[in-house]
């Protein structure tokens, strides 16, 4: 095998994705190295969401194939592609509500320890989380401590300030140790003040840990900033992939995606 | 943090039903047993209603252990209450294991009316089985314990002995698996099942596995009434039985592992004194029972000790 594919850990070849007379994919052809930052832009109802919940197999092509690491995981589950490595976040934060902010935590790592053959689920704390060898619960509020909710721990998800529910939503992306971190959004709903700050401790967690990411962004100062590798899609279509100095400058990427948001900046 | 004073506090109740038993009259003692037995059923029920679903059809379980245990008296000549018990519980956790594969592709109503079907499946058998007792049922032999047959009034003592044993172990227990990831799960999933998936966790497996928990559970309270009573029949798979102990559920609240059992007492209090003031109006006093307590403590008689509790603490 030639050395660039040992670098590509994603491919996605010819996907395309309709529903019913609207086409969410169209012929996508995608390919991720190991330890890039890519941001995808575009504007609402563009593809990008389609290509994430795609990857992470909540929605299945009509036609094209998606291999992670030689594998192809096409006709894979969520969970199964969770367990190998693919995680992500959501636009909207979601949270086990009425669980505390530590306990939110603990799910996830019981089930990565499940998954690992050491019994998690019925461990209340003491069973090693694989890789880190530490108990679970220091696991957990190390994770906490990194994304600065540590404060938060014994509090109720549902009553958490927009910021930290999605600050929680993808440390909780972080317990099983991805290699590929997918983020919807990420400072969607978060105040102007806090972007960069929030944005800078997930990129900071996401590298200590290892893994390439993907995140969709309406913000180009955030994607220019935080990005090595820009896609741009528009009606379901890839019309950019470059690096974010020259995608954003790219006429097409001009005229159908940053128009908009250039005048509001 | 808050401390966990759960394990001390079952250890307390438990210790001190023990003592009160010697004390309380026969009849009380009967009542006590058999409101144990149903609080044990309802605290099965408990990691399922955490997870969001309810089961009108755990009377399945409940019969299914009843005869179990009957059986290996009747078959066997087997009496000691502990492998009754036994009997009851591997019966219906092997059946549940089972059903569990469909059951938990099953959510809401669909959940609750599929586990409905399996049990009145059980009650139409049982009713045409001419071997087993047809409607009448079965007498079951006089339980022993380690080979030794109580006399007197130490009958209906060392029958309440053993459920206050059973029960409080079973309280434990499940209170300890309620705190792993996976007894968390449950109300992950009724949260957020989505998430759950995108964690990498299974729910149908969450579900499977409470599922067979709360069968066993009802397995083992099955075989407990069944001594208890001395007589088994069909009538403990009818869907009415499924519904008394929803009703202790809902009135229980999921606030704790104790809750099922006060709400087994309160009901057997209610339904006990209901029967003697209005001989033909009983279920009326229950249905307002139930009435009230769904307006005023939606969460169940529990949330009063709960909300005290938390106020302690």
């Amino acid at each position: 095998m030639s050395t660039n594919a040992n670098k590509l850990i994603l491919e996605a070849t010819g996907l395309n994705k309709s529903f019913g007379a609207v086409t969410a994919a169209k012929d996508i052809n995608i390919s991720i190295e190991r330890d890039a930052f890519v941001g995808l832009i575009g504007t609402n109802g563009a593809g990008k969401t389609t290509f994430i919940n795609m990857v992470t197999g909540y929605l299945k092509p009509d036609s094209g194939r998606i291999v992670y690491d030689g594998q192809d995981i096409t006709a894979l589950q969520p969970r199964d592609i969770t367990r190998m490595g693919i995680c992500r976040s959501f636009q909207i934060p979601q949270l086990y509500n009425s669980l505390t902010v530590f306990e939110n935590m603990m799910i996830g790592l019981g089930v990565v320890l499940h998954h690992a053959g050491r019994g998690g689920f019925f461990s209340r704390g003491e069973a090693l989380v694989p890789g880190s060898e530490k108990p679970l619960h220091v696991v957990a509020e190390e994770i906490l401590a990194r994304f600065d909710l540590s404060s938060y721990r014994g509090r109720p998800a549902q009553i958490l300030p927009g910021g930290v529910r999605k600050l929680l939503d993808i440390a909780m992306t972080m317990v099983a140790s991805p290699k590929i971190l997918l983020l919807d959004e990420p400072t969607s709903g978060v105040s102007a003040e806090e972007k960069f700050g929030i944005m800078d401790m997930v990129m900071n967690a996401v590298k200590t840990a290892g893994a390439t990411v993907l995140f969709v962004e309406h913000d180009m100062e955030v994607v220019s900033r935080f990005s090595h590798r820009v896609i741009a899609f528009y009606d379901g279509r890839v019309i950019c992939d470059a690096p974010p100095d020259v995608a954003l400058n790219d006429e097409e990427v001009q005229r159908y995606v940053i128009g908009g948001h250039r005048a509001q900046g | 943090m808050t401390r966990d004073h759960t394990y001390k506090i079952v250890l307390a109740v438990m210790a001190a039903l023990l003592v009160a038993g010697f004390f309380l009259p026969n009849w009380a003692k009967f009542l006590l047993t058999i409101a144990l037995c149903k609080g044990l059923l309802v605290l099965g029920l408990l990691p399922l209603m955490r997870t969001g679903l309810v089961s009108f059809g755990h009377a399945l379980y409940y019969c299914l252990g009843a005869y179990a245990a009957g059986g290996i008296g009747i078959g066997w000549g087997i009496s000691d209450v502990f492998l009754m018990i036994l009997a009851g519980g591997v019966a219906a956790a092997a059946l549940s294991f089972v059903f569990g594969f469909l059951l938990s592709r099953y959510r809401g109503i669909f959940f609750g009316l599929l586990s409905l079907s399996f049990s009145m499946i059980l009650y139409g058998v049982l009713v045409k089985s001419e071997s087993l007792g047809s409607t009448d049922g079965f007498n079951v032999v006089q339980f022993t314990l380690f080979g030794v047959r109580p006399e007197g009034d130490m009958v209906r003592y060392s029958m309440l002995a053993v459920c206050v044993l059973v029960s409080g172990l079973a309280a434990l227990a499940l209170h300890r698996y309620l705190g792993t990831p996976l007894g968390l799960l449950g109300r992950a999933i009724r949260d957020n099942e989505i998430r759950v998936e995108y964690m990498g966790g299974s729910a149908r497996y969450a579900i499977h596995v409470s599922y067979v928990i709360s069968a066993t559970f009802a397995g083992m309270a099955g075989a407990l009434v069944g001594s208890a009573v001395g007589h088994i029949d069909p009538e403990m798979a009818y869907w009415t039985q499924s519904g008394e102990f929803v009703f202790i559920a809902i009135l229980a609240g999921t606030g704790s592992v104790l809750a099922p059992f006060l709400g087994a007492i309160v009901f057997g209090i209610i339904h006990s004194y209901a029967f003697d003031l209005a001989p033909n109006a009983w279920q009326m006093i229950l249905g307002t029972s139930l009435f009230l307590i769904i307006v005023f403590l939606p969460h169940g008689v529990w949330s009063l000790f709960g909300k005290r509790l938390r106020a302690q603490g």
